[in-house]
């Protein structure tokens, strides 16, 4: 049977589980009360509706943050809104909250692996080091030889990221850190060929 | 018309399925099929296969963002650029922006543009190699979108291809990049390798046997999207599914097409090769029936539209990859599916472009000549 709209008599197209605090809720909504609400509904060329939800989601956990794009002075509002970046800086800008939105979308992965420019090659080597220097200080701090993971820590904040960022990044892709350090591995060794 | 396929048909330019294409060590092949024409690998349940990349230049706003002055300054960058590459032997740039619309939707039928980019009104162009094996569309929703076909499955040469362009390309061109995202894209869901490999699937038989649903399970638990003969939002006309890539980061681009050829596609083929194989032995007369049923509709019909003569070639194909119908080559069926389409139509026959019933009946002169 088909489901009608919470708020109105209209077919329904929205339909989502929220849970809370353990508490299962269901919502339904036409396509206007969607939209009053927020949600982006697919269409020709505008963005999925699954992007603009994970979008929605990746902004509620960044706190509804209105930081501004040095590069194009887009926010992330405007970026759900379009489903699209607004220029290449945004990924620096917010790169937590596209971080976010990128590993639900491409099922768990975080790290590029594969080809890459060769202007980039230094950034790839230095990501593919902190990936290293990180797994191996989760290793270190796991097998509580501390003096170690302080040596790890201290070359990990002399690179461009802090310790927890780097850890951030093996933290995203789940799995076990050993898929993102060969990665980045990876990655390092064919920019070394492709240069 | 000559039944074989060697003409190099009405409309202009000529396919590029038409030119057997070598550039450097990525040889794509041709291979003899039953009817003694050249028939391209696996061609009997793959139409063609695709690779595209995306790329942006540093230094711009992505295209959504972007003022006409910015895009105006993205395609003059890339056509000042030396593509190199399968554009060495030469180069056709068309501003889409400026050209007719009938050259616009000529552009898609060909496969070179997409939808969006034929609808778009903002400055952008495409240049087209001359064998027509290998386009780039500047400011699409990414500043390019490289692109590269051949007929049958054939995307490891394709590939190799794309990655030696890619390599010369970033020579003249400074592309945006992210150590994390890796190449960055105006979609986030598409930043990594910004790779997308695809393959144009035949699959009647199993469509006769009412397997598809199967088949579109099958393509979600592999991560593929699936779209229609003329991609996303478009119907499986004529049992024709593009099959695609949608994991593009955390993977290498050559994994992704290693996957691809050893173990996607070839999946998708045995499974239709299997139902072909049991319709044939089951019920060999049904079958006949269909696909001469078809071949004597294009034959012989004085009205057409387009959905009823792709149907129709489809199963006409199916007839031909089968050994059954052996007086018409594959190569002019395949032909024949981009030039039954609406803007081909009207440059081919001087008719009116989407003009209802002067189409259709243009559209059935058309095949008979070209069948007879």
């Amino acid at each position: 049977m088909e489901r009608l709209c919470d708020c109105c008599s209209n077919p329904a197209v929205v339909h989502e589980t929220i849970v809370t605090n353990g508490v299962k809720a269901e919502v339904h909504l036409c396509a206007e009360h969607a939209a009053e609400r927020g949600y982006i509904l697919p269409s020709a060329t505008g963005p999925s509706l699954v992007v603009g939800k994970l979008l929605q989601k990746a902004q509620a956990a960044a706190g509804r943050t209105q930081k501004t794009c040095s590069g194009c002075g887009g926010t992330m509002q405007s970026i759900r809104e379009a489903g699209l970046a607004g220029c290449p800086l945004c990924y620096r800008q917010f790169e937590e909250e596209l971080g976010a939105l990128i590993n639900r979308a491409q099922g768990g992965a975080s790290v590029h692996v594969g080809r890459h420019p060769a202007h980039a090659a230094d950034l790839v080597d230095r990501a593919a080091l902190r990936n290293r220097l990180a797994k191996e200080l989760r290793e270190a701090v796991g097998r509580e030889e501390y003096e170690r993971a302080a040596k790890i820590r201290d070359r990990l904040q002399a690179l461009d990221g802090s310790a927890t960022e780097a850890l951030g990044v093996l933290d995203g892709n789940g799995g076990g850190g050993g898929g993102d350090g060969d990665g980045g591995e990876t990655a390092a060794e064919e920019g070394g060929r492709g240069a | 018309m000559n039944p074989t396929g060697d003409s190099s048909g009405p409309s202009q330019p000529s396919m590029g399925r038409g030119t057997p294409v070598n550039h450097g060590a990525a040889h794509v092949s041709r291979l003899i099929g039953l009817d003694g024409a050249e028939r391209p690998p696996e061609s009997d349940c793959v139409l063609s296969s695709r690779i595209r990349l995306a790329r942006n230049l540093l230094g711009f706003n992505f295209v959504n963002r972007a003022t006409p002055q910015m895009l105006a300054d993205v395609v003059h960058r890339v056509q000042a650029a030396r593509l190199g590459g399968p554009f060495s032997d030469g180069v056709r740039w068309v501003n889409v922006q400026t050209t007719t619309p009938a050259d616009r939707l000529q552009l898609f039928e060909r496969n070179f543009i997409s939808r969006p980019f034929v609808e778009a009104s903002h400055p952008r162009a495409v240049a087209i190699s001359s064998d027509e094996s290998a386009s780039v569309m500047v400011n699409e929703e990414d500043h390019l979108r490289l692109q590269m076909l051949a007929p049958g499955l054939q995307l490891r040469p394709l590939a190799e291809r794309m990655f030696a362009f890619d390599a010369e390309l970033e020579r003249g061109l400074e592309f945006a990049f992210h150590p994390r995202f890796g190449y960055l894209t105006a979609c986030p869901t598409n930043v990594g390798t910004g790779i997308r490999v695809s393959a144009m699937l035949h699959l009647p038989a199993l469509s006769l046997m009412q397997e598809l649903d199967k088949v579109q399970r099958a393509a979600k638990d592999l991560h593929l999207a699936v779209r229609g003969f003329h991609g996303e939002g478009t119907d499986a006309l004529g049992d024709f599914f593009q099959v695609s890539n949608q994991v593009t980061l955390g993977r290498s681009e050559q994994d992704i097409v290693d996957e691809f050829t050893r173990s996607i596609v070839p999946q998708f083929i045995d499974y239709e090769r299997a139902a072909r194989d049991e319709l044939c032995a089951r019920d060999a007369a049904t079958i006949d029936d269909r696909v001469f049923r078809a071949l004597g509709i294009l034959r012989s019909c004085r009205l057409l539209s387009l959905d009823e003569a792709i149907k129709f070639l489809a199963r006409v194909r199916l007839g031909v990859t089968l050994g059954r119908i052996t007086d018409v080559s594959l190569s002019l069926i395949d032909r024949m599916l981009v030039e039954v389409q609406p803007a081909h139509l009207a440059r081919a026959t001087g008719c009116p472009l989407g003009n209802g019933r002067d189409d259709r009946a243009a559209r059935a002169d058309f095949v008979r000549r070209t069948l007879h």
